[in-house]
């Protein structure tokens, strides 16, 4: 019967369901005449709090720690939450790497709302004691730091550590025992993987360095997609094509634009199916997710409409909404 | 002594009884229990639906009511509430007549259950369609029924 220990959090998270933005929702949003009156929308949806109007950063941090607070509030066990904070995890490790070795103070540039933050992680890069860190991270922070000293190459120190964080994505999809959890591994590490050979190829990087860049997944072939990337954008549409990505591949030949709005899709089509599991943990990872995708596609509209971006130039940019 | 028991047909009967009303009133305690924690889930949110929710909690609650009504009427037979003490082929035939009600009575309850959890999430997004989600638990209740009357018919019967 410990199939049903989620009943109470996933019926919650459904009724919570209701209050995530729409396809309709967005277009609202979409249809405010200024950036003050799209501020105005948000806030009488009940996004931010007193101490947030008029700050859109602010109302979205708070917005992401109301998520946060509500899957704490459903008592479950947190660990099985940890493979999506992973990429904030890892870049708190890049920027503290890149602090310790440089001496640049870049305290606005980590997250907050991190099991690690700046001065536990510089601590443990002076002490070298990566043993402090979790075990996935251990191997990249050692390997940037020593590179970074090395070679001063900052680029080089992001690619591993990007890698690692990859990496430890996998490794906690392997281990989870959920759908879920191993299905939002493989797409984020998938979808990583397109990315970089997207930009290598873009940047003209060498088979090397794609090599070293690229995170094994099961549903791409590492070695064929790095020698796509050095071949050309055409190599690597029709690589994706071969694999089961040709929707990856059109987005990739309509716009960069087209591309990240699809690698972000993904992502939610991968947690669609969990709209419909009453007993697992898979609503409450799809509603983090879903809360997060939410977030970003609210924020570029509104950068957009603040950096007075035609409509047009917003609407290609907006994701899919989870619901 | 032990073995008296067993050629006692009242000790058959009643033995009967105690699992119609254990194995269905533990099938819908769980039943009744697991819709229980969606329905919390649902109100802790939106306590607006605590009315349509408390229907569907309630739905798996009927095995065990059903597991009662069959010792009712067999106490009533058996020289307990009424009647007269059993022989044993009466005993052990009145104990395969409680059986119906207990097994499917505990396993249709589980489901119940759980398909009731699978109902409150629809009322949880779509309160306007609290009918139609009502029916998917109440059609695990047919055979909850079916079993009943066979148990009912079969008490009568002896």
């Amino acid at each position: 019967m410990s199939d049903t220990k989620y009943t109470y959090a996933v019926a919650r998270i459904r009724a919570l369901e209701l209050s995530l933005f729409s396809a309709a929702t967005i277009e609202q949003l979409l249809a405010c005449k200024s950036y003050e009156a799209a501020l105005q929308f948000l806030e009488e949806r009940g996004w931010g709090d007193g101490e947030t109007r008029g700050d859109l950063e602010a109302m979205l941090s708070r917005e992401e720690e109301k998520t946060w607070e509500t899957i704490r509030e459903l008592k479950v066990d947190m660990r099985l939450f940890d493979v999506l904070s992973y990429p904030h995890l890892f870049h708190n490790l890049k920027a503290a790497v890149k602090e310790f070795c440089t001496g640049e103070s870049q305290a606005q540039l980590y997250y907050e709302d991190c099991a690690l933050g700046r001065e536990e992680l510089l601590t443990i890069l002076q002490d070298k004691d990566y043993s402090a860190l979790p075990e996935s991270m251990w191997e990249p922070a050692r390997e940037a730091c020593e590179t970074l000293l090395r070679t001063r190459d900052g680029q080089l120190c992001d690619v591993i550590i990007d890698r690692g964080a990859l990496l430890a994505i996998r490794q906690a999809g392997r281990q989870a025992e959920d759908a879920i959890l191993k299905n939002y591994a493989e797409s984020t590490v998938a979808v990583a993987d397109i990315r970089i050979a997207v930009r290598c190829q873009k940047t003209g990087k060498s088979l090397d360095f794609v090599k070293n860049a690229l995170a094994p997944c099961d549903t791409l072939d590492m070695q064929r997609l790095a020698l796509a990337a050095v071949s050309g954008l055409e190599a690597i549409c029709q690589y994706l094509q071969d694999a089961g990505y040709g929707e990856a591949a059109e987005a990739i030949k309509e716009s960069s634009s087209a591309f990240e709005r699809w690698c972000d899709n993904r992502i939610v089509h991968t947690i669609q199916p969990e709209k419909y599991h009453p007993f697992s943990i898979g609503p409450l990872v799809a509603y983090v997710l879903a809360r997060e995708n939410e977030i970003k596609t609210v924020r570029i509209i509104l950068t957009g409409r603040l950096n007075g971006l035609a409509e047009e130039a917003i609407r290609e940019r907006v994701r899919e909404m989870y619901v | 002594m032990i073995s008296d028991l067993f050629t006692n047909g009242i000790v058959w009967a009643l033995l009967g009884v105690a699992l119609a009303v254990i194995l269905s009133g533990c099938g819908s305690a769980y039943g009744v229990g697991i819709a229980g924690q969606a329905a919390s889930g649902v109100v802790t949110e939106d306590p607006g639906k605590f009315a349509k929710v408390l229907i569907i909690q309630l739905l798996p609650g009927t095995q065990g009511i059903y597991g009662l009504l069959v010792a009712f009427v067999t106490l009533s037979r058996i020289g307990i509430l009424g009647g007269s003490a059993p022989d044993l082929t009466t005993g052990l035939l009145t104990f395969a007549a409680c059986l119906p009600i207990g097994v499917v009575g505990l396993v249709s309850a589980i489901h119940q259950g759980k398909t009731a959890v699978a109902a409150i999430g629809i009322v949880a997004k779509k309160p306007e369609q609290f009918g139609k989600a009502m029916l998917f638990p109440a059609m695990v209740e047919t055979y909850a029924i079916l079993a009943l009357l066979v148990s009912i018919l079969a008490i009568f019967s002896i």
